[in-house]
């Protein structure tokens, strides 16, 4: 009987098995093998040793790379976080047109991200886009008052002001994270906070003590998801840049540089030691979140 | 009595000011494309700015779908790879999540661990691996990498369907089990038809996923006649962009609108697909 289930187990999970070890599996083994190649796909793999990985420690465009990637998961992560946290909380009040505002915050995560990035192309555009229609009045008046010579930036054209434009572009869509923690408040038993009403506790001493304990596995799942994610930022900064690496290499990440070696220069063994060494990094920062933040999760079990 | 942080008068009305204050900066883009999709292409660097044009040019659509060359292939591309990667995932991911939580057998638990720890591996380090082995079997150009694999139960879904399958009574199979109903007729004429919802939702998300790729059309496409249209707007915007704005926006639109238009049409099944994605692990 027991055996039975376990054929049967197995007779169900088999397409899963079959994915797994040759979509996970076999691509993880031979990238391993591959990173220890020269390979351009036309010949046949040819082994070098650890030669991808020192060429890597001395690229410098590998280690621009890793610091514009590192850079933006710093700047965009707490910001999109925080900002999607806050309009939770004000979206979990008892306001008018709750579900219209929700609506309209979630609409341009479903934006395609080639379209995400057209459009922000344009928005941000020197000549005639609307950020600087908006921001310029802002200026001049600053100009006026303070003598001072402020011109809006040709977003997409400077090294700076792209990784910020990239910033604004990427924001545009945190409706996602918003309706994910807007589900975690509405779990937060009601009980709790009527205890706490009981004590005395102030509308700060309940989001502190109730609220965010309550859902900070949330929290935690947004920030390892999050991290996951913008370590391998492509599809928006790509197509921002019209499928270039940005004014002075600054849109340059991670996995723009293992596509341009793999897709561009056909160096797909150097390709893919960038790729493990992303894996690695994504891995030890994972593991690190986790570190620092089991002490702080608060578990309903507890 | 309500009890929950926030609730004063002052607070809540600043609150909804500042989220109104967003949401309509939240919105403008939406309004500046649509807006710019309709004007003369004099009238998109006009200075000042003409929010909306006084005689919206509507022949820019069918302009843009003509300067994109091959808009209804690229739908119709598109709309063949998101037809057959919804079927493959939700079947097979269905299948394999009744399999890790409808079925006790020994080790179950253990391998979906395993599962689980292979949706920690980035996408990037399968890149090169998988393009070399679609090469060996002739695929690039074809749409086989971009669809063969939803046939293998992506693990996100099976995730998904697993939790929702938890939640069913576990009566059902044991009542089914007694009247000698096989695993696969419980599986297909019961618990299949239950979980409806949340079937919804991987179809749901596996369509988004595959309308908006970019980057498995951009490496395994290369005549432009297969290219679906997140591709076909990259290229149009490579070829015709920073100048022709009006024609640019117009494609972007077309492109967007279907996807918008399917949320507002199954917006509950979005709301509460995204919900559990956060909540229930």
């Amino acid at each position: 009987m027991k055996n039975r289930r376990l054929w049967l187990g197995l007779a169900f999970i088999s397409p899963w098995v079959v994915n797994f070890c040759v979509f996970t599996i076999y691509p993880l083994i031979s990238a391993i093998y591959y990173s220890l190649c020269d390979y351009c796909v036309l010949t046949p793999a040819y082994f070098v040793g650890m030669r991808n990985y020192t060429d890597m420690a001395s690229d410098h465009l590998f280690w621009l790379a890793l610091v514009n990637t590192l850079i933006f998961a710093v700047i965009y992560l707490p910001l999109s976080i925080g900002a999607a946290l806050f309009l939770a909380l004000l979206l979990n009040l008892r306001i008018p047109a709750q579900g219209l505002l929700r609506t309209i915050y979630f609409l341009p995560t479903i934006v395609p991200a080639v379209c995400l990035a057209v459009v922000w192309q344009w928005l941000l555009h020197g000549d005639g886009g609307l950020v600087n229609i908006l921001i310029d009045p802002v200026l001049q008046t600053c100009n006026g008052i303070f003598g001072t010579h402020l011109e809006p930036p040709n977003w997409l054209a400077q090294p700076g002001s792209a990784r910020v434009a990239l910033v604004f572009a990427s924001l545009w869509t945190l409706g996602n994270t918003v309706l994910i923690f807007l589900a975690a408040l509405r779990d937060v038993p009601t009980h709790l906070y009527e205890a706490a009403e009981i004590d005395g506790a102030s509308h700060l001493q309940k989001y502190l003590h109730i609220t965010l304990p309550s859902i900070s596995p949330v929290i935690f799942f947004i920030i390892i998801s999050g991290l996951i994610g913008v370590m391998q930022t492509f599809a928006v900064p790509y197509v921002l840049a019209n499928g270039t690496d940005g004014p002075g290499r600054s849109l340059l990440f991670l996995s723009t540089y293992i596509f341009q070696n793999a897709f561009q220069y056909w160096s797909m063994g150097y390709a893919c030691a960038l790729s493990l060494v992303l894996f690695l990094l994504i891995l030890i920062l994972s593991l690190t979140m986790m570190r620092l933040s089991a002490k702080r999760i608060y578990s309903a079990a507890d | 009595m309500r009890c929950e942080p926030g609730d004063t008068p002052l607070i809540r009305t600043t609150g909804f000011l500042v989220l109104v204050a967003g949401a309509l900066l939240s919105f403008l883009p939406f309004f500046w494309m649509v807006g710019t999709s309709l004007k003369q292409l004099s009238e998109t660097t006009a200075s000042p700015p003409i929010w909306w044009p006084s005689s919206p040019q509507w022949h820019n659509y069918p302009q843009a779908i003509n300067d994109m060359r091959h808009f209804w292939l690229y739908l119709a591309n598109t709309l063949v790879i998101c037809a057959l990667t919804v079927t493959g995932s939700v079947l097979s991911s269905a299948v394999v999540a009744y399999g890790f939580s409808r079925i006790n057998w020994p080790g179950r638990d253990k391998v979906f661990l395993v599962l689980l720890a292979g949706m920690m591996i980035p996408g990037a380090v399968s890149i090169v691996p998988l393009y070399s082995l679609y090469r060996h079997l002739d695929w690039i150009g074809t749409f086989k990498p971009l669809w063969v694999h939803s046939f293998l139960a992506p693990a996100f879904f099976v995730f998904l369907l697993r939790q929702f399958f938890l939640t069913l009574p576990k009566d059902l199979n044991e009542a089914a089990r007694i009247d000698g109903c096989s695993e696969w007729r419980i599986f297909w004429q019961i618990i299949l038809p239950l979980s409806r919802p949340a079937l919804a939702v991987v179809a749901l998300f596996q369509f988004m996923g595959s309308w908006n790729d970019f980057f498995g059309p951009l490496i395994y496409l290369n005549d432009p006649k297969t290219f679906t249209l997140s591709l076909g707007l990259q290229n149009f915007q490579s070829q015709h962009g920073g100048t022709q704005w009006n024609y640019l926006m117009a494609a972007a639109v077309l492109v967007t609108m279907p996807v918008v238009i399917l949320f507002f049409l199954c917006q509950k099944t979005f709301t509460e697909g995204i919900a559990t994605t956060g909540t229930k692990n």
